[in-house]
């Protein structure tokens, strides 16, 4: 059973991970607009 | 038009340059000091190259600091060093690179909008986060861990929940707190309670060493109810209100004649008496009467009709009013609150907010469910303890109880429903406003209809006179661009498209809300009401009236001394039209024609729509007092509107649909808009909204049916957390899967026009909420 010492912290820290970079893009308006990134790519300024 | 000799044309666009200035200044805001920052609706963003043209002309501009566009909302915010230049330099360099702009409303209102659904999925995520990890955690629990192994899982999961449930309960709590203070049951009480008291029960069971705690359920749900939560605010467009951008009509200050000449004067410093300049072009800023200055004002927002109306001294002036040829000079009576525009705003906003209190279906549906459960639970937990059994078993079975009844297909039901159905909507060209407009919109039992705009295309299209030929239409045209006139820019658009000859018109002149003349190879050429081309015009004219024809929207042209030849100016009934009056009669709802126009315009478009029910002559207040009158016969009432005289019928009905096209007033008023020009559009929304009240009331009765089985299980003790975990989240997929069902809902019957129409490559892909550009009194 003392697997679970470091496996248990180590799922934790993987989905916070996960969270993290959920909030991250959010609060970087990664979401703002999904079409015009899409587009601006194909553009050179 | 001797009247003008003060103004010239410069003062004149100067005047309707500074009210934009004064809007678009007000629009924007300074995030940083020396900094202004503007957000502007550019509605004909489509492409990647418009991005890039519009960005690129803007950051060329002097004192540009950033300019980004956004394709997927239709805006471009800038920022600019403010000492540099003004908003409307902005406005102007984006109109230079060929994108209409209009200033959004409030950019302070739709930050906080954003915020907030941003609050609501950083905190979902948290819930995700932690129901994941919980459950995982669960499942050793629930596969045999025994002792200290089982407490450890316990420890832990208590950990991760009761910071999350603090965190991402709040949103329900204060909502709950904020209705028991207002003795209202709304879901969010049953909700709070069945997640406080899994959590601290739980907790108990945690520090006693015992078998079962309920720490997933308690975050699951909340997860679930989240996800509910925020699907219903992201259906939820800014909904702006339409009083305020009614009050946005009537400018903010007025050129006031004083000994000194004219002045231009905030609205708050002119008083009743004053004199007032109103150039052609400009909306009046107040009421009151002609002094001087014949001319024609556009009077559509009392009326709905953009045929001109030919004002002269001595007749009334209502501020919002729009001058279309000439300077008036209006004696002021009332300004400010006093005007009658001011008084259809609060028409507006009194009934906005009369809507804004109509209860939603599921707490409708909490107010029978909430007593039930609890008065359940209650009762079990007595009879346990009668039974003999100890306090916190009883109380186990009763947490155990509220769980597994948990409101979370109720929470879910209606807002998966609502998304579905208004992203299949838009698809097919309709915006919602919000999801609880369907709920309104499904209960509907009468339907009015205004005339123009909505019944018909609302733009008069010309018919010509046979016998003239290509230089004489070309003379004619090139007469009409002389006049600012709208039939007249109608019939300068059309001979241009006739493709004639170019021609010359010499010593042309207009008189003011008659008529243009001038000289045409040396003979005299006239256009303008028959009274303006002499008695044989009359004459004709009165034949034509006696044969059924319109003379309000009839005009003459007299070349030489030829006959007077008539121009018709005829407004088409809407494609759909006729299929929609028809669809919503043959489902047994009462239908009327509610307009502002003249008896004999409203019943040539009845009669031809096949509408009994017609009422013509309605001032706006008028309109709203029909409306309650219908709701009073049949039930609640759907208004179809477009103009500003709409928009407090629009918001007086129970639900409201206005089509694009429509005044920024009447969009901001209506709960539904449709895009392209057919009428059905409004057919297929009430038909679907009608599915979804069906769904909704499906998936109720699912979950009631779920909690017949559960409650009693439950009350005998046969319910666990494995159980409770179990029935929570099939009872959600399930109410998941019918709400899906929408997304494949049939077309109802349309008109084959606009199938054909919609199934066009032109169709938007993803479902960004509606912009709404102002519209710029310039």
């Amino acid at each position: 059973m003392n697997v679970l010492f470091y496996l248990i912290p180590a799922a934790l820290a993987l989905g916070g991970l996960g969270l993290l970079a959920f909030l991250w893009s959010l609060n970087h308006e990664q979401f703002e607009d999904l079409d015009g990134e899409a587009e601006r790519i194909l553009h050179d300024d | 038009m001797s009247c003008c000799a003060a103004m010239t044309p410069d003062m004149m666009k100067d005047a309707a340059r500074k009210s934009r200035a004064e809007e678009l200044r007000l629009a924007s805001h300074s995030p940083r000091p020396g900094v202004r920052m503007l957000r502007l609706a550019a509605p004909d963003l489509k492409c990647g190259g418009c991005v890039a043209g519009l960005e690129r002309a803007l950051a060329r501009e002097e004192g540009v600091l950033t300019a980004r566009a956004n394709l997927t909302a239709k805006t471009i915010a800038v920022e600019w060093r403010e000492e540099a230049v003004e908003a409307v330099d902005i406005a102007e360099a984006a109109e230079r690179a060929g994108q209409r702009v209009f200033p959004l409303d409030d950019a302070g209102a739709e930050d906080a909008e954003a915020r907030e659904s941003r609050d609501l999925l950083t905190r979902m995520a948290v819930a995700g986060f932690a129901s994941a990890n919980i459950m995982l955690l669960s499942v050793a629990v629930w596969s045999g861990a025994e002792g200290a192994t089982r407490d450890l899982m316990h420890w832990i999961s208590a950990a991760i929940a009761l910071p999350t449930v603090l965190y991402s309960g709040r949103p329900f709590f204060v909502s709950a707190w904020r209705g028991l203070k207002g003795w209202r049951l709304t879901m969010d009480a049953p909700i709070s309670l069945a997640v406080i008291l899994a959590a601290c029960v739980s907790l108990s069971e945690a520090i006693r060493g015992g078998h079962e705690t309920y720490f997933d359920a308690a975050v699951t749900l909340l997860f679930l109810l989240l996800v509910g939560r925020w699907l219903d605010k992201a259906m939820r467009a800014k909904a702006r209100s339409a009083a305020r951008a009614l009050a946005r009509l009537t400018p903010r200050g007025a050129w006031v004649e004083t000994d000194e000449g004219r002045a231009y004067r905030p609205l708050e410093e002119i008083q009743p008496g004053d004199l007032v300049a109103v150039a052609a072009g400009e909306r009046a800023a107040v009421d009151g009467v002609v002094r001087r200055g014949d001319g024609a004002l556009d009077r559509s927002f009392l009326t709905g009709e953009s045929a001109p109306v030919p004002v002269g001294p001595g007749d009334r002036v209502e501020a919002g009013a729009l001058s279309l040829d000439a300077t008036l000079v209006v004696e002021t009576e009332r300004v400010g609150e006093d005007t009658t525009i001011a008084e259809i705003g609060r028409l507006v906003s009194a009934a906005e907010e009369r809507k804004s209190k109509l209860a939603r279906l599921a707490d409708q549906a909490a107010r029978i469910y909430a007593p039930v459960v609890h008065g359940v639970a209650l009762v079990v937990m007595l009879a346990w303890l009668a039974l003999g059994a100890d306090p916190r078993e009883a109380l186990l079975v009763a947490v155990a109880l509220l769980i597994i009844t948990c409101p979370c297909a109720l929470g879910l039901a209606a807002p998966m429903a609502q998304a579905v159905a208004s992203g299949t909507l838009y698809r097919r060209g309709v915006m919602l406003k919000d999801g609880a407009a369907l709920e309104r919109l499904a209960r509907i039992r009468a339907v009015a209809f205004d005339k123009t705009g909505v019944l018909t295309m609302g733009r008069p299209r010309l018919a010509a006179p046979e016998g003239l030929n290509g230089a004489e239409i070309a003379a004619l045209g090139a007469l009409a661009s002389e006049s600012r006139h709208p039939l007249s820019r109608a019939l300068t658009l059309w001979a241009a498209e006739q493709g004639g000859p170019q021609e010359r018109i010499e010593a042309a002149s207009e008189t003011a809300g008659a008529g243009v003349s001038g000289l045409w190879r040396g003979a005299p050429i006239r256009l303008g009401s028959a009274a303006f081309i002499g008695p044989k015009a009359e004459a004709a004219e009165a034949a034509l009236e006696r044969d059924g024809a319109d003379a309000a929207s009839l005009a003459w042209a007299q070349i030489a001394d030829k006959a007077p030849a008539p121009f018709r100016f005829a407004d088409d009934i809407r494609p759909g039209a006729r299929e929609t009056v028809a669809g919503f009669a043959r489902s047994g709802l009462a239908c009327a024609m509610l307009s502002g126009d003249r008896p004999s315009a409203v019943n040539a478009v009845g009669a031809a729509l096949g509408l009994a029910d017609r009422r013509a002559s309605l001032r706006p207040e008028d309109k709203i007092a029909a409306v309650e009158a219908l709701r009073a016969e049949h039930g609640p009432v759907l208004m179809v509107g477009d103009g500003i005289n709409d928009a407090p019928a629009l918001a007086a009905a129970d639900v409201s649909i206005a089509p694009a096209s429509a005044a920024d007033v009447g969009r901001a008023a209506a709960d539904v808009v449709f895009t392209g020009a057919y009428l059905d559009a409004s057919l297929e929304a009430w038909a679907t909204a009608r599915k979804t009240r069906a769904i909704i009331l499906q998936n109720f009765g699912l979950a009631a049916a779920y909690n017949a089985v559960s409650i009693p299980l439950a009350a005998l003790g046969y319910v666990g957390p494995l159980e409770a975990a179990i029935a929570m989240s099939t009872s959600s997929l399930l109410v998941t899967l019918n709400a899906l069902r929408l997304s494949r809902a049939p077309r109802v019957p349309t008109t084959p026009e606009r199938r054909a129409d919609a199934s066009a490559p032109s169709t938007p892909r993803a479902a960004p909420l509606p912009v709404s550009p102002q519209e710029t009194a310039a």
